[in-house]
């Protein structure tokens, strides 16, 4: 059974660090756990729980600037921002239920360090584009700041881009500065039925090539079409979202059914259907239910024109869909002890791109790449960077890949 | 130059002949400049009060060359500073007397267009607007568009994290970079990122964005390039005062509206520009404001609308909506002049580059006017506005003994308040060597030391861009030491479960 430490304030992450370096400790770090599912399993002695940091401590709409303490559930700062008419644009996909675990737990230090994104990250980019600025207790037990509460800021590097999607593997950060967005003031989703993968691809292109500014691209071919709220008929779909204000939803849905009407039929939801239709995209509803627990789970990002192509390497048994238009591959594999790595990165090697193994036993993620292996030379750099942060491996060891 | 740079390494120049010689092996033909004379184009970058000829140019075509000049120059201990087209402001470009001045402009080409995945792949020494250009037949941009853009190249915009006007909407480099193929001090070829989004591992793409030269040469670029919107206009709002024309940025922002560029002038700026360029600006306001909206048509009317509105409400006393696109155009093209135009009312002009939480404006301005009486000095002001990110030009004459000290102290004061408001020391230009002794003002020795490891992550001997960004630099083997308190420590006392 290994130990819980359960800092209250900054200086008690640093006195936990202090103390796991004074006596050759490992720690794993903790939000409310939500991912703990992806990546290696890592060993460690005792687990930094952050999630009693928690707080909103700065807040101004009109500056778009937000600041709150790493722990802080992600559900109440979605709360706040939605009173205020805002949002975190990069639509920060809950992990939990993929898990069997109950949805709108994550923290936003979760958030960050596994540089979450949804939909929207083909218009409005990843956690790592919204995160301004931090504080965090480095692997040698020092307390860093990096960035700001200003969005223009080039003053020294970029620390906060190399902590979002470190995996707790830097750095614990306690204090987290993120910059809002207004939340559109409505949305609908344009949706051709009955294409199949490649034809979609070409669909979802030719949308993301227009004026259109859509903000979200997908695809769901017919075995998953049923798992989403929101579409009329189990049908394949590709669907493409709008928003912002309604003048110019309307123009560009009529422009949009225009331009996709020689891919198939095409059909048009309003909001409410739409709203209801993208939440079930960015929690990846079809592999959350109880039967496709078992399967593994594979998160894939390529190029989106080659999307198909990569999917086309692997089984037929596999349940996919495409996100990002095309470039975003959820992947679910047949067998609960076979995650087929092999061809899943036999076509990127070919094709471009990089998979996560998001979810399978830790006995299969004990011995698998969960994330994408790294060439000899990046590999040595990126553990050149882990050493700079943390050279006596007490955060995380092994979460990304052996070694860091 | 009142900022003092690494010391030359007498060695290293006793054996300039050797190195030339060597480095003309690697880079045939006309690729090593050697000359005085002819190296001179080369002895500053936009800060021009900054000047030191290098001990020789380089000027590799291919990422072969770079490799063989980078691994040469690490096993022989020579310094080795990257340069695009020299528009830096910051001195980030600036030459070392036993450097190698390692020029990119001959990786010109645009390697590849890709309309399907939306990207470029374009070498470092294209220009900024090139990229613009080789996509607009397909209706398509590059969205990062730097004053500059005619002669700023993609590698300078990488190693300096360039903004634009329109990066409130569209992101600066960072956020519209896919991919780079880098090349480390050692010689060493990597590459980041692609065609797809968020690569594996740490976001190495992230931090090489904006690190000014000192983490690796960047010898390919992979950008996304954006659909351009199917119309846009501006508005062009005066204000008796900047703190109305401040409260509209706000007003325009809480109402949820993110312009495609907002910018802004003060009295002294709006004067200088409307004599150079007669951009139609009034002159009887004290702020000038530029909202431009960019989508559909009924995207953009709706919204100069709602705009026109609360301008209003914030006392607005003049407020003209482009009727045409050569009039969108104009009301731009004096923003976009205002450096030049700055440099017609003054020999010379230190532009400077803070950025501070917008709603400090009208406390930051206040300040400054009674610094530029203190310093005796005048200043103008342009301020990309939506980002709150403030370009003061100092107005000074280098040929009268003392005034460019008074300048950069007045510079340096500006910079000082822009972090005691919670702002930031550069928000595009850069900490080069101009802002390296300001780090201190933002930063703590832990956190200098942690980005110097990074640094010595990249670039464990310090032989690129050294005397840029770090007020000190200390060696690798010194910062990567641990200092653990001897025996074990008690267990803190944390709740524990
Ligand atoms: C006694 C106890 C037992 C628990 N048992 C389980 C269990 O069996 N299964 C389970 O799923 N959960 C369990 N939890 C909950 C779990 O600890 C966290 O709630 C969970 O890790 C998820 O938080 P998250 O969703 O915010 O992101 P996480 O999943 O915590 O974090 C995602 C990634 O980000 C890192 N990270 C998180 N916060 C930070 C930060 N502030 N700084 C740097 N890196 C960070 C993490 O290390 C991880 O790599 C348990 C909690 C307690 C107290
Ligand atoms: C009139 C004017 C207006 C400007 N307006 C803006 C503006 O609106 N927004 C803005 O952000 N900036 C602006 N700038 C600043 C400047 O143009 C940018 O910083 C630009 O990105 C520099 O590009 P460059 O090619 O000139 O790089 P250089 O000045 O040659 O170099 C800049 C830095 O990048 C490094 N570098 C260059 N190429 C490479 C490479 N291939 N690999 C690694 N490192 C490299 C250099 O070592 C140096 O540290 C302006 C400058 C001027 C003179």
């Amino acid at each position: 059974m290994t130990e819980v430490l359960k800092p209250r304030d900054a200086k008690e992450v640093e006195d936990a660090v202090r103390w796991a370096l004074g006596n050759d400790k490992a720690l794993e770090l903790a939000g409310q756990g939500t991912k703990r599912g992806i990546g290696r399993p890592s060993q460690t002695d005792a687990t930094l729980d952050l999630s009693d940091l928690t707080g909103v401590t700065l807040y101004e709409p009109a500056e778009l600037v937000l600041s709150a303490r790493a722990g802080t559930p992600l559900r109440e700062i979605e709360k706040l921002l939605d009173d205020n008419n805002q949002q975190l644009a990069f639509e920060p996909m809950d992990y939990g239920p993929l898990f069997g675990l109950e949805a709108g737990q994550g923290t936003i230090g979760g958030a960050i360090a596994s540089n979450l994104s949804g939909p929207r990250r083909i218009k409005q980019g990843a956690a790592r584009d919204h995160f301004l600025g931090v504080s965090a207790v480095t692997g040698r037990g020092e307390t860093i700041k990096s960035g700001g509460r200003v969005v223009k800021n080039v003053t020294g590097y970029d620390m906060c881009k190399v902590l979002a999607g470190s995996w707790g593997t830097l750095a614990a950060m306690t204090d987290i500065t993120i910059k809002v967005l207004p939340k559109p003031e409505t949305e609908s989703t344009v949706v051709v039925f009955g294409l199949d993968d490649a034809q979609a691809c070409a669909a979802m292109a030719a949308a993301m090539g227009s004026s259109c500014d859509v903000s979200g691209a997908a695809h769901l071919p017919d075995h998953v079409a049923s798992y989403f709220d929101g579409l009329p008929k189990p049908e394949a779909a590709t669907v493409l979202r709008l928003e912002g204000v309604a003048p110019s939803v309307k123009h560009r849905q009529e422009a949009l059914l225009a331009l996709l009407r020689p891919f198939g039929p095409a059909a048009m939801l309003e909001a409410r259907d739409s709203t209801a239709l993208w939440r079930g995209i960015r929690e990846v509803r079809p592999f959350t239910t109880a039967a496709a627990q078992a399967r593994p789970l594979w998160r894939i990002s390529t190029a989106p024109g080659q999307g198909h192509a990569v999917a086309a390497r692997i089984t037929p048994a596999a349940q996919m869909f495409y996100d990002w238009a095309g470039g975003l591959i959820w992947a679910a594999m047949p067998f609960a002890d076979e995650p087929d790595s092999g061809s899943i990165r036999g076509a990127l090697a070919d094709l471009g791109g990089h998979a996560t193994l998001v979810r399978a036993p830790a006995a299969v993620r004990a011995v698998a790449d969960v994330f994408e292996p790294e060439t000899a030379g990046l590999r040595a750099l990126n553990k050149r960077v882990k050493d700079g942060f943390d050279p006596k491996g007490v955060l995380n060891p092994g979460r990304m890949w052996a070694g860091v | 130059m009142s900022v003092r740079m690494p010391a030359a390494d007498a060695a290293v120049l006793a054996k300039r002949d050797r190195i030339v010689a060597t480095l003309r092996a690697i880079v045939p033909g006309e690729g090593v400049i050697a000359g005085e004379r002819e190296m001179r184009p080369f002895e500053s970058d936009g800060l021009t009060a900054y000047r030191q000829l290098p001990m020789v140019v380089v000027l590799p075509e291919t990422t072969q060359q770079v490799s063989e000049v980078l691994a040469y120059c690490h096993s022989e201990g020579i310094k080795v500073v990257p340069r695009g087209a020299g528009t830096s402001l910051s001195g980030g470009a600036l030459p070392l007397e036993d450097g190698v001045l390692l020029g990119m402009a001959k990786f010109s080409r645009i390697r590849e267009i890709d309309f399907e995945n939306r990207i470029a792949v374009v070498e470092p020494g294209v220009t900024n607007l090139a990229v613009s250009t080789a996509v607009a037949h397909e209706g398509f941009y590059y969205a990062p568009d730097p004053s500059s853009q005619i002669a700023c190249t993609i590698g300078g915009n990488v190693a300096e994290n360039s903004g634009g006007v329109h990066c409130l909407k569209y992101g600066m480099t960072t956020n519209n970079l896919l991919g780079c193929e880098i090349v480390l001090m050692n010689g060493e070829v990597l590459r980041l990122g692609g065609k797809h989004l968020d690569a594996a591992g740490y976001d190495l793409l992230g931090l090489i964005t904006g690190s000014e030269g000192l983490l690796g040469v960047v010898t390919e670029v992979t950008v996304r390039i954006l659909k351009k919107p199917e119309t846009a206009r501006a508005v062009l709002v005066g204000f008796p005062s900047s703190e109305d024309a401040g409260a509209c940025v706000s007003a325009i922002i809480a109402a949820g509206i993110i312009p495609g560029g907002m910018e802004m002038m003060d009295r002294p700026a709006i004067h200088a520009v409307e004599e150079f360029v007669h951009a139609g600006y009034p002159l009887d306001v004290e702020a000038l404001l530029i909202v431009e909206l960019d989508g559909p048509a009924a995207e953009v009317d709706h919204l100069i609308e709602r705009v026109e509105a609360i301008a209003r409400d914030c006392g607005s006393t003049t407020c003209r909506v482009s009727q045409s696109e050569t009039e969108r155009l104009l009301f731009w093209a004096g923003r976009k002049a205002a450096f030049p135009a700055v440099g017609r009312i003054s020999p010379d002009y230190l532009c400077m580059d803070g950025t501070i939480p917008r709603a400090k404006l009208p406390e930051v301005l206040a300040a400054m006017k009674a610094m530029s009486e203190k310093f005796g000095l005048r200043v103008a002001n342009v301020f990309h506005a939506g980002d709150g990110n403030l370009h003061p030009l100092i107005l000074y004459d280098a040929n009268v003994p003392g005034e460019l000290e008074r300048a950069e102290n007045f510079g340096a004061d500006i910079l000082k308040l822009c972090v005691a408001v919670g702002g930031v020391l550069t928000g595009e230009h850069g900490v080069g060597v101009e802002k390296r002794d300001l780090m201190p003002e933002m930063f703590s020795e832990i956190d200098l030391a942690a980005q110097q490891r990074v640094k010595c992550a990249f670039d464990e001997k310090g032989l690129l861009n050294p005397g840029k960004v770090f007020p000190v630099l200390h060696r690798c083997a010194e910062l990567g030491r641990m200092h653990i308190s001897g025996g074990k420590l008690p267990f803190p006392d944390i709740p524990r479960f």
